[in-house]
């Protein structure tokens, strides 16, 4: 079973804030999930190559301009930042000063 | 059902006004129980409709699903509406853009009566994740309408849509429409744009019509497909064509593969006895039917709940709190006179997702953090080769593949919730169809206790028009 220092750690890098009480859920939630992929391992695939895009498109690159949005999108977009100045977002600082 | 309703609005029988109106009156009627909808836009609805009243006033021609009203998942954009995706992060989200799949049915001049409920981020098989209501099964009260799309089923199963839009990612449409009785497609990947779309798992979603029959999913469906320069993984070769005059050429020397695999001994004896009767019902009509096999099937939900959650947790980082959405410490950062940018992460990412979102999120973090990336997500992208393999291999013998769309009917409302491995299972006979990209097509094929059973259909990639009318064909025979 995964300890509750690892299900920390996991939650710091999808940053996602816990409760102490979560933290024991989710210890027997995921390992019970992880349990569930050991039948895997048992699949030979020495000799597979992982799949890419499933219907085998090639990627292509579209040109790198702006595509503009109108007035109205621009509008709907701003209103939806929690927090801004003038048209532009704010962003928290980074360092605890 | 549409065709009707078209020739009707043709010949002057009924306005699209009308029909709208009475589409949200049964939603006024209905919906208190049935929870369908999460918001309805009755202003548009009508006003569209009215511009369609006044063409065909004008004595000019209109399309098929021209003022035929129908409704859209909640994670579907609809520029100017609230689009939450079932989820309280996005509690406060207007979508500031049409979702190209909107843009196609506007253009068509569908009338859209409002967003419907789903599980959150599409992330269940039974609506009970969404955030804001619970959906009934519109054929039993007491229970859960499937999902992830179980509002686009349960609006139109309960009569309060024409038509609906859902999105599969695992059987997030074809469950729910064998939960409540109705067709459910999910096309080919690729088939239909994405862009708009709130994304889940961005190489396994499809977006998708449900209808009250396979030719109401084909005329939703031709209206929607195509190439999109937004979405980069559409596929610009696959024939668009109006599939619902493709329905009726019959099925005669069709090869229809059974999976032995899904046909085990564990299949609900009920199930079994009516897909069984299905497959005599193919023969009848002139298909042939083959024992294949699928020797990976044991493998697709392991190898679904790794790539699945793993595209979650990078698909779902957008969500932070600064660009849209909820921000969750405005109050404790105004007191304190700072929060930094992680603690509004933390805070906002911990409060606005639910208990399932969280559990994927963290799961795809840990099977693509370092020194667990081989094992996990490495593995099942090997393995989902050989899946999509199987199905090649099939495709040189059959036509299509043949299957009860669930493993039960739909249970009861909470039987489920406290057992994250028990609601997975539920998608056992959906997911290879996304892990291997072809379409998939549920139907009615019968009833056990009173509640709806599916079949599901599965065809070769972008041979949508085998699929339907193998469907259409077993729809219309008596």
């Amino acid at each position: 079973m995964l300890t509750r220092e690892e299900v920390k750690h996991i939650a710091h890098l999808a940053r996602i804030g816990l409760e102490e009480e979560e933290i024991e859920k989710y210890q027997k939630d995921l390992s019970s999930v992880l349990d569930f992929f050991e039948a895997l391992k048992a699949v030979d695939t020495d000799a597979v190559e992982g799949i890419g895009h499933i219907t085998g498109r090639i990627a292509k690159a579209r040109s790198d301009a702006e595509t503009g949005a109108s007035l109205e999108e621009r509008e709907r977009i701003l209103k939806n930042i929690p927090e801004k100045k003038g048209g532009s977002v704010m962003v928290r600082s980074i360092l605890n000063v | 059902m549409i065709r009707e309703l078209h020739e009707q609005l043709k010949s002057g029988a009924i306005t699209s006004v009308g029909l709208t109106e009475e589409y949200l009156k049964r939603i006024e009627e209905h919906d208190g129980d049935i929870q369908a909808f999460l918001s309805v836009t009755r202003e548009e609805a009508l006003a569209a409709a009215k511009a369609v009243d006044e063409k065909i006033a004008r004595g000019e021609e209109i399309d098929l699903l021209e003022g035929i009203p129908g409704a859209l998942k909640d994670n579907i954009s609809l520029a100017g509406v609230r689009t939450t995706a079932g989820s309280l992060i996005l509690d406060n989200y207007i979508a500031p853009y049409d979702a190209t799949v909107v843009e196609k049915l506007r253009n068509r001049g569908a009338v859209i009566l409002g967003k419907t409920n789903m599980d959150e981020f599409a992330m269940g098989s039974s609506t009970e994740s969404s955030a804001y209501q619970k959906t009934k099964n519109p054929k039993d009260l007491s229970r859960v309408p499937g999902g992830s799309s179980g509002g686009s089923a349960a609006a139109v199963a309960g009569g309060m849509a024409v038509w609906s839009l859902g999105s599969d990612t695992g059987g997030s449409i074809r469950q729910p429409a064998a939960f409540c009785g109705i067709v459910g497609l999910k096309p080919t990947y690729g088939r239909v744009s994405r862009s708009g779309l709130i994304a889940m798992a961005s190489s396994l979603d499809q977006i998708g019509p449900f209808g009250n029959s396979v030719e109401d999913v084909a005329i939703v469906f031709s209206r929607i497909a195509g190439h999109d320069r937004l979405d980069a993984t559409t596929a610009e070769a696959a024939p668009d064509k109006p599939f619902e005059n493709y329905l009726s050429g019959g099925i005669k020397g069709l090869r229809i593969g059974i999976p032995k695999e899904y046909f085990s001994a564990d299949l609900d004896p009920g199930i079994k006895k009516l897909a069984e009767e299905a497959l005599e019902k193919f023969r009848t009509l002139g298909a042939e039917t083959v024992e294949i096999s699928l020797p990976q099937s044991a493998s697709a939900l392991p190898v679904y709940y790794i790539i699945m959650p793993a595209e979650v947790s990078s698909n779902l980082a957008r969500f932070d709190g600064i660009r849209y959405g909820m921000r969750v410490n405005d109050a404790k950062e105004r007191e304190a006179g700072n929060s930094t940018l992680l603690e509004t992460y933390l805070d906002t990412r911990g409060y606005g997702f639910g208990t399932e979102v969280k559990r994927r999120i963290m799961l795809g973090t840990y099977t693509l953090s370092a020194g667990y990336y081989d094992t996990y997500y490495g593995k099942a992208q090997k393995v989902r080769a050989l899946i999509k393999a199987d199905f090649e291999k099939a495709f040189e013998s059959v036509d299509l593949i043949f299957s009860p769309t669930t493993s039960e009917t739909a249970f009861p409302l909470g039987a489920k919730s406290a057992d994250p491995i028990k609601m997975y299972l539920s998608d056992i006979f959906t997911v290879p169809a996304n892990l291997a990209g072809v379409p998939a097509i549920s139907f009615p094929i019968g009833e056990e206790s009173g509640l709806p059973v599916g079949g599901q259909l599965m065809g070769k990639w972008f041979d949508e028009e085998t699929l339907l009318r193998a469907a259409h064909a077993f729809e219309t025979s008596a």
